[in-house]
C-alpha cells in the first residue's frame, strides 16, 4: 500500500489520513500518548520524504559514486594547478562545511540550541597544536611560563593529533552534558554560550598550558586539500548515516516534542548527549585542521563571532538539513571571500570606491536578519538532497523551457 | 581562666605565631585550617582580622567600586529583564544600546556642541527610539515564531549594530567628555569615593524607584505584568499589545542609555564593541536575580558587580578570570536555581 | 534578451579589468585599521601614503600599495599576509606596527620568501632566525635597558612596579627586559601585575601597586590602556611617575588621559625636532600640507619602511623578491625620516632611540640616545 503512492501522497497519507484510522485502532487515549503518536508520525513523514531511494537504489548509488569521483578529480586538479589563494579558500570551505554539518546535528536535528561550538573548536585546536609542536618549538614559544611537563615532551604525528583533538573535545562535551541538559530552550543557549566564554577565558589564563593570550605560532601547515576534504567527506557520510538511523529518528523525535519522545521510551538525555558529543568530536577535529591551516592560534580566534558564522551557515542552509548545512557553509565561506571586495578599493568607471573595512560583517548581519524575517526555513528547509528530487526539477525546467521557446 | 578560654587563646597564639599576625592575602592555608574546629577557626579569624589588623580601608574601597559597577550592571539588567518578562526574548542587542547611547551623547556634546544635560537627555530619548525601532522592525514579525528564530534574530541585530558602528564611526576609541560635575572624589574615613560613584548610586536609586512605580502603580505597568503571564489573554482583554511592548522596549532602552552614559564616564573609551561584555554580564545579572523581576535584576547586578571586584581584590592572581566569574555564576545559578534569587519556584 | 545581457557584462568586465599600460609594482601593507591598536595602523598608513606621494615611482613603474586590515588581531594578521602574497602577488610587504601581529605574519612571509619590513615591531623574535624579515626600528632589549637606565639615573628610582599587558608579545618581552636590567642596576621590582588587552578597569592591579609604594611605575603597554590606567591611578591618589615604551605615542593617550598623563616619560622612535636630512624635511613639509596634523613616531616609521623598500627595489634594479631581500640586507647609511638606518645582517638596524615626555598636552622631545 505504501509502496505504490508518490512520496507526496505518502506524506499526506501519514499526516492526515493515518492518524484518524490508527488512533481508534490502537486505542490511544491519554494526551501524552496522543502527542507521542503525532510526533512519531511527523518524524516518520519526514523520513518517508527522504527515503525514496527505496525506489531506485541502484541508480542513486551510481550517481553518488560518479559525482564523488568527479569531485575527487576536481580536487586533484585543484591541488596541482590552482593558486595558493584558491587552495586556501577550498580548505576553508571544507573545514567550515564540517563544522556546519556537526553544528546542524545538535541545533537542527536534535533541536537543542547550543551556542558553544567555539569552545570545542578551541579545545580541538589547542590539543592538536600542543601535540604536533616539537619540544624545541614549545620551549621557544612558551616565554611567560614553561609548558607543563607531560605535554612539553610529547610530539605526535598529524593524524593522531586530529583524532586526539576530537576525543578530548568529545570528553569535555560528555562532562558538560550532565549539567547542561538539565535546562532547555533559551537557558540552554545561554549556558552553552557561557561555557564558550569560560573556555576562552581559561585559554587566556592557564598560561602554562596554552601560552595565554600570546597563543601558539609557527604550527606546521599539515592541512592540505586531501586532509581537509577527506575528513569533511567522512564527516558528512557519518552524519548522514547517523541521521538516517534509529538514533537520528530519536533525535528528531526529541526535537519535535521531548516529553512525547520520553513517553515513547526514548531516553532523551542519552539522545541529546549522543548528538552533543558527536558534534563536539567533529568540531574538535575541525579545530585541529583549522589550527594547522592558519598556523597561528590564539584565544581571540575562538570568540562568539565564530559561533555566529556557523549559525548563519546553518540558518541560511536550512535548520535541520545536512545538505542545507553544506550549501550554507559553501555559500557563506565563499561569499565571505567575495564580499571582501567591498572592503578594498575598487575603481569602476573612473570612480574609486575606497574600501570600507567592516562592511562585510554588516552585510552578513543584514543577511541573517533578512533570512530570519522572510525565509526562516532557509534554502533547503528540512529536506535533504535526493537524486530523484534533482531529476524531477530538471524535468520541470526542461518542460518550462520547451514550452516557452 | 576556664579551659575553653585558655584553649581559645592558645589557638590564637599558635596561629598568630605561625602566620606572623597578618593573613597573607590570597594564600589562606586552607588545608591545615579546614581540619580545625569551628571554634578554633573563629579564634583564628578574630586574632587575624581583629580591630587594627584588617585593612578596613581596602575592604571599604573595594565595596565602593563594587557597588558602582553593580549599579551599572543593574541598570542594564533591568532592561533585559523587562523585555524577557514580556516577550520571553533575550535581547542580545541590549548591550549595543549602551554603545549607541554613548555615541549619541558623545556626538551631541562634541560635534553639535549641545550642553551636556540636554545631550544626555537627548541620548536617552534617541536610544529609547532605537529600541522601539528594533522591536517594530525586527522582533514584531517573528513574534509568533519559535523562540530559536527570535534568538537568532536578536543575535543578528546585535552584530548589525556593532558593525554598523564600526563602519560608520571607525574603530579608534573616542574619549567621552565627562562634565566636571562628575569628576574628582571625596575622601571619607580614608576611603576615596569618586563623585561619579555617588552619582551612579543616586541615579540608579531614582531610576529603580521610578521603574518600580511604573510597573506597580500605572496601567501600563499592569499591562506589562499581565503580558508576562499570558499574552493571549491580554489580547483578548482588548489591550493593544504592540503599544505595551513598545513601551517596555522604550523603558528598557532608556535605562540602558542612562547606564551607558554613566558607564562611559567611568571608562571613557567609546568604541563600537564596548557594549558586548557589559551586555552579557547584565544578562547574567538579570538571570541571577530572577529573570522577569525588576528588583531581582537590580539585586543581581549588585551581586555580580560586588562579586567581580571582591574576587579580584582578594585573589589578585586570578584577576584574569574576572570575566569567567560572571559566567560561572550564571552556570551555577542556572543549574541550581534557574528562576534566580527573586524568581518563583518552578514546579519541576 | 540574452544578447543584451552578454553585451552589458562585457562592458562591465572591460571597465573592471585594469587598464593596459605600465604594470605597477605592487607592495603589500598589512596594518591594523580597526581594533585595539587601530591608531597605529591608521598612522602608519598616513605615513606610507605621504611617502608614496613623495616617491610614487620606481624603475619607471608606478608603485601600488595594497592595504589589508588586520583588525589588531594576530590571526587576522596571518590571514592578511597570506592573502597579500597569494592573491595580490606582492613583491614586498610593509607591516605590522605591533610585535604580536608581526610575529604572526612573519612566518608566512618567511615561508613564501617575500621580504617584509616592519616599521615599529620592536620584539627581538621578529627577525631572529628569519632571513626575509627586517625592521627599521630598535629592539626591545635595548629599549628595556634604556628604560631601566632612565628609571635609575634620571628618575632616581630605587623601587619599581611593573604592569604589563599579557596579551601582547611586545609588552611581555619589554617588561621582562626592563625587570632584568633594573635589578641588574641595583633596583628592586616590588610589584608585578598583569591585565589583558581590552580591560578597562585597573583598580585591582592599581590597589596592589599602591600598597607596594614604588618610586616609578613601568607600563610597557598601549595607549588606550595606559591612558585609562594613568587616570585611574591618579584618581586613586597614586602619584608615582609613569615610565612607558613606544606603545603609548598616539594622540589618544592625551585625549583619553587628559591631566593624568602629564609627565609620562617614554622611549620611542621619533620626534619632529630631531629630524635632519633632506628626505625627512621634505616629508615633514608634505605631511603638514596634506594631512595637517603633527606626525608621530608611527607615521614617520611607516614612511621610513616605505622609503627603504622602494630604495631597495631601485638599488636591486628588479622586482624579484629575492633580489629585493638581498639589497635590503645590504642597506648602509640610508637617510630616513627618523634617522640614519644601517641594516645589520640579522635584519635589525643600528638606530637611535628618542626619549619623549608628555608636557602641556603634547609630546615634548627630551633627548636622543644611541644604544
Amino acid at each position: 500500500m505504501l509502496g505504490k503512492s508518490t512520496f507526496c501522497g505518502e506524506a499526506l497519507f501519514c499526516t492526515k489520513v493515518l492518524p484518524g484510522h490508527f488512533r481508534n485502532a490502537f486505542c490511544i487515549t491519554s494526551e501524552s500518548e496522543e502527542r507521542a503518536y503525532v510526533a512519531a508520525v511527523r518524524g516518520m513523514s519526514d523520513t518517508l520524504q527522504r527515503n525514496d531511494t527505496r525506489i531506485t537504489p541502484g541508480r542513486d548509488r551510481m550517481l553518488t559514486c560518479v559525482s564523488l569521483a568527479t569531485f575527487l578529480c576536481f580536487l586533484w586538479y585543484a591541488d596541482s594547478y590552482f593558486g595558493d589563494y584558491s587552495i586556501r579558500i577550498l580548505n576553508n570551505i571544507a573545514i567550515f562545511t564540517m563544522l556546519a554539518v556537526s553544528y546542524n546535528l545538535i541545533n537542527g536535528v536534535t533541536g537543542q540550541f547550543s551556542l558553544g561550538p567555539n569552545a570545542f573548536l578551541a579545545i580541538g585546536a589547542y590539543t592538536s597544536s600542543l601535540l604536533t609542536l616539537s619540544p624545541e618549538e614549545k620551549l621557544r614559544t612558551f616565554i611567560i611560563e614553561p609548558l607543563v611537563w607531560p605535554i612539553s615532551e610529547i610530539s605526535v604525528s598529524f593524524p593522531v593529533s586530529i583524532v586526539a583533538a576530537g576525543v578530548v573535545a568529545a570528553l569535555l562535551a560528555l562532562l558538560m552534558a550532565i549539567p547542561v541538559f538539565r535546562v532547555r530552550g533559551d537557558y540552554l543557549a545561554i549556558v552553552t554560550l557561557g561555557f564558550g566564554e569560560v573556555i576562552q577565558v581559561v585559554a587566556n589564563n592557564v598560561v602554562s598550558v596554552t601560552n595565554g593570550p600570546l597563543g601558539l605560532k609557527g604550527l606546521p601547515p599539515y592541512t592540505n586539500l586531501w586532509w581537509s576534504w577527506g575528513v569533511c567527506l567522512l564527516t558528512i557520510l557519518c552524519v548522514v548515516r547517523l541521521v538516517n538511523s534509529s538514533y537520528g529518528r530519536a533525535m528528531k523525535a526529541v526535537r519535535e516534542d521531548e516529553t512525547a519522545a520520553e513517553a515513547m521510551a526514548i531516553n532523551a538525555f542519552r539522545t541529546k548527549t549522543l548528538a552533543f558529543t558527536f558534534s563536539a568530536f567533529v568540531q574538535g577535529a575541525a579545530g585541529g585542521l583549522l589550527a594547522h591551516l592558519i598556523t597561528t592560534i590564539s584565544p581571540s580566534l575562538f570568540t562568539f563571532m565564530l559561533t555566529f558564522n556557523l549559525l548563519i551557515m546553518i540558518v541560511i542552509g536550512g535548520l535541520g538539513s545536512t545538505t542545507g548545512a553544506v550549501i550554507g557553509a559553501v555559500l557563506v565561506t565563499w561569499g565571505g571571500e567575495l564580499l571582501r571586495a567591498f572592503e578594498e578599493p575598487v575603481t569602476v568607471f573612473g570612480y574609486t570606491y575606497e574600501g570600507i573595512p567592516g562592511m562585510r560583517m554588516v552585510i552578513f548581519s543584514v543577511l541573517l536578519v533578512l533570512v530570519m524575517l522572510f525565509a526562516r526555513s532557509g534554502i533547503m528547509g528540512r529536506h535533504e538532497f535526493s537524486w530523484q528530487a534533482l531529476i524531477n526539477r530538471c524535468h520541470l525546467i526542461g518542460n518550462f523551457l520547451r514550452r516557452h521557446s | 581562666m576556664c579551659s575553653a578560654r585558655k584553649f581559645y587563646y592558645e589557638c590564637v597564639f599558635k596561629y598568630v605565631r605561625e602566620f606572623g599576625g597578618t593573613l597573607p592575602r590570597g594564600s589562606l592555608h586552607f588545608h591545615a585550617f579546614q581540619n580545625e574546629s569551628y571554634r578554633v577557626k573563629t579564634a583564628y579569624l578574630h586574632a587575624v582580622l581583629g580591630p587594627g589588623n584588617v585593612d578596613y580601608g581596602f575592604v571599604l574601597q573595594q565595596i565602593v567600586f563594587g557597588l558602582t559597577l553593580g549599579c551599572l550592571y543593574g541598570l542594564l539588567a533591568i532592561g533585559y529583564t523587562m523585555v524577557y518578562g514580556v516577550l520571553r526574548l533575550i535581547n542580545f542587542a541590549h548591550g549595543d544600546l549602551l554603545m549607541a547611547s554613548a555615541y549619541i551623547a558623545f556626538f551631541g556634546i562634541i560635534i553639535f556642541q549641545i550642553p551636556w544635560p540636554l545631550a544626555f537627555l537627548l541620548s536617552v530619548a534617541l536610544t529609547a527610539a532605537i529600541g522601539i525601532l528594533i522591536d517594530r522592525g525586527a522582533y514584531k514579525p517573528i513574534r509568533n515564531s519559535p523562540r530559536i528564530s527570535a534568538l537568532i534574530t536578536a543575535i543578528g541585530i546585535s552584530f548589525l549594530l556593532e558593525n554598523l558602528g564600526l563602519v560608520a564611526i571607525g574603530g579608534r576609541p573616542k574619549t567621552f567628555p565627562t562634565p566636571s560635575l562628575f569628576e574628582g572624589s571625596q575622601t571619607i574615613a580614608g576611603v576615596q569615593i569618586p563623585n561619579l560613584s555617588i552619582w551612579v548610586f543616586l541615579v540608579t536609586c531614582v531610576l529603580l524607584a521610578g521603574v518600580m512605580l511604573i510597573v506597580r502603580r500605572t496601567k501600563v505597568g499592569m499591562a506589562m505584568r499581565a503580558l508576562s503571564r499570558d499574552m493571549e489573554t491580554v489580547r483578548l482583554m482588548g489591550i493593544d499589545i504592540d503599544r505595551v511592548i513598545s513601551f517596555t522596549f522604550a523603558l528598557g532602552s532608556g535605562l540602558a542609555a542612562a547606564g551607558g552614559i554613566l558607564w562611559c564616564m567611568k571608562y571613557p573609551a567609546v568604541e563600537p564593541f564596548m557594549g558586548v561584555i557589559p551586555g552579557l554580564k547584565a544578562f547574567v545579572a538579570a538571570v541571577i536575580g530572577g529573570i522577569g523581576s525588576v528588583s531581582g535584576a537590580a539585586l543581581g547586578g549588585l551581586i555580580l558587580g560586588l562579586g567581580e571586584i571582591v574576587i579580584v581584590a582578594v585573589w589578585p592572581d586570578w584577576s584574569g578570570y574576572r570575566d569567567a566569574t560572571a559566567f560561572s555564576m550564571l552556570i551555577i545559578i542556572l543549574l541550581t536555581r534557574p528562576t534566580g534569587i527573586m524568581g518563583e519556584d518552578l514546579p519541576n | 534578451m540574452t544578447k543584451i545581457l552578454l553585451v552589458l557584462s562585457a562592458i562591465l568586465l572591460a571597465f573592471l579589468t585594469p587598464a593596459w599600460g605600465t604594470e605597477p609594482v605592487v607592495i603589500g601593507a598589512y596594518l591594523s585599521m580597526t581594533g585595539n591598536v587601530a591608531a597605529y595602523g591608521q598612522m602608519g598608513w598616513d605615513g606610507i601614503s605621504i611617502a608614496r606621494k613623495m616617491e610614487p615611482e620606481v624603475l619607471g613603474r608606478p608603485v601600488e600599495v595594497k592595504l589589508a586590515d588586520t583588525k589588531s588581531d594576530k590571526v587576522e594578521s596571518a590571514n592578511a599576509v597570506s592573502r597579500l602574497i597569494e592573491k595580490e602577488k606582492v613583491v614586498a610587504i610593509i607591516g605590522e606596527m605591533i610585535s604580536g601581529n608581526t610575529l604572526a605574519g612573519a612566518d608566512h612571509a618567511e615561508r613564501r620568501k617575500i621580504p617584509m619590513v616592519t616599521p615599529t615591531a620592536t620584539n627581538p623574535l621578529v627577525t631572529q632566525s628569519r632571513k626575509y624579515v627586517f625592521r627599521v626600528c630598535f629592539i626591545d632589549t635595548d629599549q628595556g635597558r634604556i628604560a631601566a637606565k632612565l628609571a635609575l639615573d634620571q628618575l632616581k628610582a630605587k623601587t619599581a612596579a611593573v604592569i604589563l599587558d599579557m596579551s601582547q608579545d611586545y609588552s611581555v618581552a619589554l617588561a621582562s627586559f626592563f625587570k632584568r636590567e633594573f635589578t641588574k642596576g641595583g633596583g628592586k621590582v616590588v610589584s608585578d601585575t598583569k591585565f589583558k588587552t581590552g580591560d578597562r578597569d585597573f583598580t585591582p592591579q592599581l590597589s596592589s601597586i599602591k600598597e607596594a609604594k614604588p618610586d616609578v611605575i613601568y607600563a610597557p603597554i598601549y595607549y588606550t590602556e595606559c591612558a585609562l590606567l594613568a587616570k585611574q591611578a591618579r584618581d586613586m591618589g597614586l602619584n608615582a611617575p609613569i615610565l612607558a615604551g613606544d606603545g603609548v605615542q598616539a594622540p589618544e593617550l592625551i585625549e583619553l588621559g587628559g591631566e593624568a598623563v602629564e609627565g609620562i616619560y617614554f622611549t620611542t622612535h621619533f620626534h619632529r625636532d630631531m629630524v635632519e636630512g633632506e628626505r625627512g624635511k621634505k616629508w615633514l613639509e608634505l605631511f603638514a600640507k596634506e594631512v595637517g596634523k603633527e606626525p608621530d613616531a608611527f607615521t614617520a616609521m611607516g614612511a621610513d619602511a616605505y622609503f627603504i623598500v622602494v630604495d631597495a627595489i631601485k638599488r636591486a634594479g628588479s622586482c624579484d623578491p629575492q633580489k629585493i631581500r638581498d639589497t635590503l640586507v645590504a642597506t648602509k647609511e640610508f637617510q630616513g625620516v627618523s634617522g640614519t638606518i644601517t641594516m645589520k645582517p640579522n635584519g635589525d638596524p643600528v638606530k637611535a632611540m628618542v626619549v619623549n615626555k608628555v608636557k602641556d598636552g603634547k609630546f615634548a622631545y627630551v633627548t636622543t640616545i644611541m644604544p
